[in-house]
C-alpha cells in the first residue's frame, strides 16, 4: 500500500478544505528556522517517516523560537528510525488543544463498503482506548453511491455524545475527509488526533492516507514512487525492479530485499528467492527457511507472466552477490503453462553462466516440459539446475537445495557486468512489446531445421526465402503479438546456428551491477 | 445465483479475443462448460474456437437468450465498467479474473451485485470449477489437465491462493479424494464471494459433505468463518491451513485498521478462533487429505468416482 506522509496527506486535506495547522517542510535546519519565523509563533517539528509512535522515539519537538527551531531540526534530521534516516522535518504552528478525537476510515471486508470510524477520545493509545471501551468507537458504513452524506456525519457525531458547534464542524470534516479518501483512492485515512483548538476551531492535528496500490496509477499527481507496501525506502534493485513490472501489464512481479547487501549482511546461507503465486511462495518460503536458509530476497512472478518477465526477475535476482543459491518454487500445481518460466530462467542462467546451484519447482500445467527445457538448454553452464515438478514436495527440493550448495564447494554468486546482447547491424529485426527480435539471416542458409518457425509461441514466423520473417505486420508484433515466449531464440541457439537475439532492456540494472560490482 | 455451476450454465466471457480470454474460453469450452457467446467491444463478428463474439452483453443476450454468469478477462482498469455492464444485462455470477482492480471500483461493483441480487467471486481468481461439469475462469489451465487433477466427489474447497486451489484439489484427488466444488475466493483484500460466504453455500449444498479451506493472515475471513461455525450456521467437518506463520508481523501503521479488526487478522488469531470452534487445523498442506479421511470416516461417499 502506497503510504503518503503527513506532509502530503495535510495537503490533501487543506485541498480539500479541512483545517490542518499552518505549516512547511524542512529539509535543513536553516529551512526549520525560515519556517518558524514565517509562522511567527511556536512551532512543532515532526519528522516525516512511516512509523507510529514519534513523540516517544523524540521525533516530535517544540520550539518557542526560530533559534531554539532550527537547534532541534539540526538535531533531528540524520536520526536514524528503524532503517530510516530523517530527511525532512514539518515545521507547524503549535496548537492550543482544548479536546482531541478520532477519525478515521478503513474498508469493510464483511460489508465490502468503506467503513468511518470515529471516537470522541483521540490522541496517543487510542487502540488501547478503544479495545477497553468499544462503546467509545462509532462505526458508520458509507454507501459508496451517495458518499458520507451531512446528516449521517451529524448523527455519528451526535451519537458519539457532542453536541453545539463543535457536531457540526466535526461532521463537516468528517465529510471532507470521505471526500479526500475517496478522490485520492485511500483505502486507509486516519486523523489522529482531530482537535478543538483554543480559537474555536477543529483542526487535523496529523493525518495518514493509504493509497491502494492498483489505484496509484490514477494518481500520477501525487508522485508515488513505489505501489507497494514499504516500511522503509526502496532499495535501489527494488526501484529498477518495480520499472519493470510497471512497463508490463503481463503477469505479476514482485520483487524486495530482505536484506539490502548480503555480503554485509552478515553469517548464513543466504539463496535468491523466486516464488510463483503469494500462497505457493509462502509455502515455498516456510520450507527453505525451516532448512535454515536465509533469504536475500522475495520475488514472485506470477499470474501467467510471458517468458521475457521471468527472464528480468531472474536477472533482477541474480544482480545480488554473495547467494549461494537459486530457489524457485510455487504452489506445485499452477495454471499457468510453466514452459514461459522455464525459458526465461534459461535464458537468464545461460547469460549469466550461472555458477551456483539452482533448484527450480515448477510443477503444474506442462511441467514435463518446462523441466525438459531446463534440463536439455542449461546442461553446459558452469551451476548444476535441478528441475522439479507437482509431486515433489518444497521440503524435498529444499533438502535438494542443501544438498547441492554442500556439494558445490562453497561457489558464491558474483554479479559480472551487464553484457547485453546485442542484434548485428543488417540483422532483420522488429519490436516486441518491451524489447527487440532481431534475427541475423546471413546464418540462415546453413540452417537445415528452420525450427524457429516450428518453435514461434504464438506462430508469427513464416519462411520467406527460406528465412524467417515475420507472417503479421509488425505493429501486429510490437503490441504485443510477439509473446516474448523466448522460444525461436533458444531453439536457434542450442539447435542451429545461434542467429535469432532477443534483447530486453532493464532500465538502470547495468549501472547497478557496475555500483555494486 | 450460488456458486454450484453445471454444464448447463449459460456462460459468457467478457475479454474472449485478449490474450488471456483466447487460452481460457478454449479451456472452458473443452472442459464442458456452456459457453454461449463471448464479448470484446469492436470485435462484434469474429468468433473464437467456434464461440460467436458480440460488442455487448447486451448484445450477446438478445441474439442468445438469458446469460447467467459472465467471466470478465478484462484489463483492470476496464473491469468495473464491464461487471456493471454484465450486471446490467442480467447477469447472476460474475467470475472476476483479473487482479490490481482498484479497490473503489471493487466496493462499487459489489453494492451494483447485491441491488441486482448477483454474486460475484473475485477480483483476482482463478474462478471456479465443478469437477466433470464446468469451469469459470482458468482453473487447471489446460482441459486435459483439469480432468486429471480434479474428480468429482464430496469435499469443497475454498482457498484464497490460486496455486494452492489447485494444489489443494490434486492432493485430495491423489488421495483418492474427489471434490464438490473448488473455488478460489481470490486474493484481495476486499472480494466478491469471502470464506463466509462460500461456507454458507457449501452448507446448503447436498454434494458437499466437508470443507478444505487454505486461508492466509491479512483480512477477517478465516475469524468470521470462526464466527459463522459458533453461530450453527456452518456444521460440516472442515479442514484449514493458514498461511503466513514465517511472515514477520510488522508494526501496524494504521490505528483505524487495529481498531475495527483488535488482533483479528493475524496468524494466531486465525489459528486461534478456528481451533475454538473445532475446526482441524493442520501444520502442513500435505496433511490435508488424511485430516479429511479422518473427518468423514464411516462415510462410503469419499473417494472420487473416476
Amino acid at each position: 500500500m502506497a503510504r503518503l506522509y503527513e506532509f502530503q496527506s495535510k495537503r490533501l486535506l487543506r485541498e480539500g478544505g479541512v483545517r490542518v495547522p499552518e505549516g512547511e517542510i524542512a529539509a535543513t535546519p536553516a529551512e526549520a528556522r525560515a519556517a518558524a519565523e514565517r509562522i511567527g509563533a511556536p512551532v512543532v517539528l515532526k519528522i516525516q517517516v512511516w512509523v507510529t509512535g514519534r513523540a516517544g522515539l523524540g521525533g516530535i519537538q517544540f520550539a518557542a523560537t526560530p533559534a531554539e527551531a532550527e537547534d532541534k531540526a539540526a538535531r533531528m534530521l540524520g536520526m536514524k528510525v528503524r532503517s530510516y534516516v530523517v530527511d525532512r522535518v514539518l515545521v507547524e504552528r503549535k496548537l492550543e488543544i482544548t479536546a482531541e478525537y478520532f477519525a478515521g476510515l478503513v474498508m469493510d471486508d464483511a460489508r465490502k463498503c468503506p467503513l468511518l470510524v470515529f471516537s470522541p477520545t483521540g490522541g496517543t493509545g487510542v487502540e488501547e482506548i478503544a479495545s477497553r471501551h468499544p462503546d467509545k468507537v462509532f462505526r458508520f458504513p458509507v454507501d459508496i453511491r451517495t458518499g458520507l452524506r451531512e446528516f449521517e456525519a451529524r448523527n455519528l457525531v451526535r451519537r458519539a455524545g457532542l453536541s453545539g458547534g463543535v457536531q457540526i464542524q466535526l461532521a463537516d470534516v468528517l465529510t471532507k475527509l470521505y471526500e479526500v479518501a475517496r478522490r485520492n483512492d485511500a483505502r486507509s485515512a486516519e486523523v489522529n488526533p482531530l482537535v478543538l483548538a483554543a480559537d474555536g476551531h477543529v483542526y487535523a492535528a496529523d493525518c495518514h492516507l493509504v493509497v491502494d496500490d492498483y489505484a496509484v496509477y490514477r494518481h500520477p499527481e501525487l508522485g508515488i514512487e513505489i505501489a507497494r507496501e514499504f516500511d522503509r525506502p526502496p532499495t535501489e534493485l527494488e526501484r529498477i525492479a518495480y520499472k519493470v513490472e510497471q512497463k508490463d501489464y503481463r503477469g505479476t512481479f514482485y520483487f524486495f530485499q530482505m536484506a539490502d547487501r548480503v555480503a554485509e549482511a552478515g553469517e548464513g546461507l543466504f539463496i535468491g528467492f523466486h516464488g510463483a503465486g503469494g500462497g505457493g511462495s509462502m509455502m515455498s518460503m516456510d520450507a527453505v527457511l525451516n532448512k535454515g536458509f536465509k533469504l536475500a530476497n522475495y520475488c514472485d512472478t506470477s499470474g501467467n507472466p510471458p517468458a521475457s518477465k521471468v527472464y528480468r526477475a531472474a536477472k533482477v535476482i541474480l544482480s545480488q552477490p554473495g547467494i549461494r543459491g537459486y530457489f524457485a518454487s510455487g504452489s506445485g500445481v499452477a495454471s499457468q503453462e510453466q514452459y514461459h518460466s522455464a525459458r526465461g530462467m534459461v535464458k537468464a542462467f545461460a547469460e549469466e553462466r550461472l555458477e551456483i546451484p539452482a533448484v527450480i519447482r515448477l510443477g503444474g500445467n506442462f511441467e514435463e516440459e518446462a523441466v525438459r527445457i531446463l534440463r536439455a538448454y542449461l546442461k553446459d553452464i558452469p551451476a548444476k539446475v535441478e528441475g522439479y515438478g507437482r509431486d515433489d514436495s518444497p521440503e524435498f527440493c529444499a533438502e535438494r537445495m542443501a544438498r547441492l550448495i554442500a556439494e558445490s564447494g562453497g561457489a558464491v554468486h558474483a554479479v559480472r557486468p551487464m553484457s547485453e546482447p546485442c542484434i548485428p547491424a543488417g540483422a532483420y529485426a522488429f519490436e516486441t512489446l518491451t524489447g527487440r527480435l532481431g534475427i541475423d539471416h546471413s546464418r540462415c542458409a546453413s540452417c537445415a531445421t528452420k525450427g524457429c518457425v516450428e518453435a514461434c509461441g504464438p506462430k508469427i514466423l513464416k519462411l520467406e526465402g527460406g528465412r524467417p520473417v515475420l507472417a503479421i505486420g509488425t505493429e501486429e508484433a510490437r503490441k504485443g503479438k510477439c509473446t516474448e515466449c523466448l522460444a525461436c531464440e533458444i531453439f536457434c541457439r542450442f539447435h542451429e546456428q545461434d542467429a535469432v537475439t532477443i534483447v530486453l532492456p532493464i532500465p538502470g540494472l547495468k549501472e547497478y551491477r557496475e555500483k555494486a560490482g | 445465483m450460488s456458486i454450484f455451476v453445471d454444464e448447463k450454465t449459460r456462460v459468457i466471457i467478457q475479454g474472449i479475443t485478449g490474450r488471456e480470454g483466447v487460452v481460457r474460453a478454449q479451456l472452458m469450452k473443452d472442459y464442458g462448460t456452456n459457453v454461449v457467446a463471448g464479448v470484446t467491444p469492436g470485435r462484434g463478428g469474429q468468433d473464437v474456437y467456434g464461440i460467436p463474439v458480440y460488442d455487448s452483453v447486451e448484445e450477446a443476450r438478445d441474439k442468445h437468450g438469458p446469460v447467467e454468469a459472465s467471466v470478465i478477462f478484462i484489463p483492470a482498469a476496464a473491469v468495473k465498467n464491464a461487471a456493471l455492464e454484465a450486471l446490467a444485462a442480467g447477469a447472476k455470477l460474475l467470475v472476476i479474473v483479473p487482479d490490481r482492480v482498484p479497490i473503489y471500483d471493487v466496493l462499487e461493483i459489489a453494492r451494483a451485485a447485491e441491488e441486482a441480487g448477483a454474486r460475484f467471486v473475485g477480483p483476482n481468481t482463478l474462478g471456479l470449477l465443478r469437477p466433470g461439469k464446468a469451469v469459470l475462469g482458468m482453473i487447471g489451465g489446460r482441459a486435459q489437465r483439469a480432468r486429471e487433477w480434479f474428480t468429482p466427489g464430496p469435499v469443497g474447497v475454498s482457498s484464497r491462493s490460486g496455486g494452492m486451489t489447485s494444489a489443494i484439489s490434486y492432493y485430495l484427488t491423489k488421495a483418492g479424494i474427489g471434490q464438490s466444488t473448488i473455488v478460489h475466493v481470490g486474493g484481495d483484500a476486499v472480494v466478491g464471494s469471502s470464506h463466509p460466504e462460500v461456507m454458507e453455500l457449501f452448507e446448503k449444498d447436498p454434494q458437499t459433505r466437508a470443507v478444505a479451506m487454505f486461508g492466509e493472515i491479512g483480512t477477517t475471513q478465516e475469524e468470521r468463518v470462526a464466527d459463522l461455525i459458533e453461530a450453527g450456521r456452518f456444521t460440516k467437518p472442515l479442514v484449514a491451513y493458514v498461511g503466513g506463520k514465517a511472515a514477520k508481523s510488522g508494526t501496524r501503521f494504521s490505528h483505524a485498521g487495529a481498531i475495527v479488526e483488535g488482533t483479528r487478522g493475524s496468524y494466531d488469531s486465525k489459528v486461534k478462533r478456528l481451533r475454538e470452534v473445532g475446526v482441524h487445523v493442520v501444520a502442513a498442506v500435505a496433511d490435508i487429505p488424511g485430516q479429511i479421511l479422518e473427518a468423514l470416516k464411516g462415510d462410503g461417499s469419499i473417494f472420487s468416482k473416476k
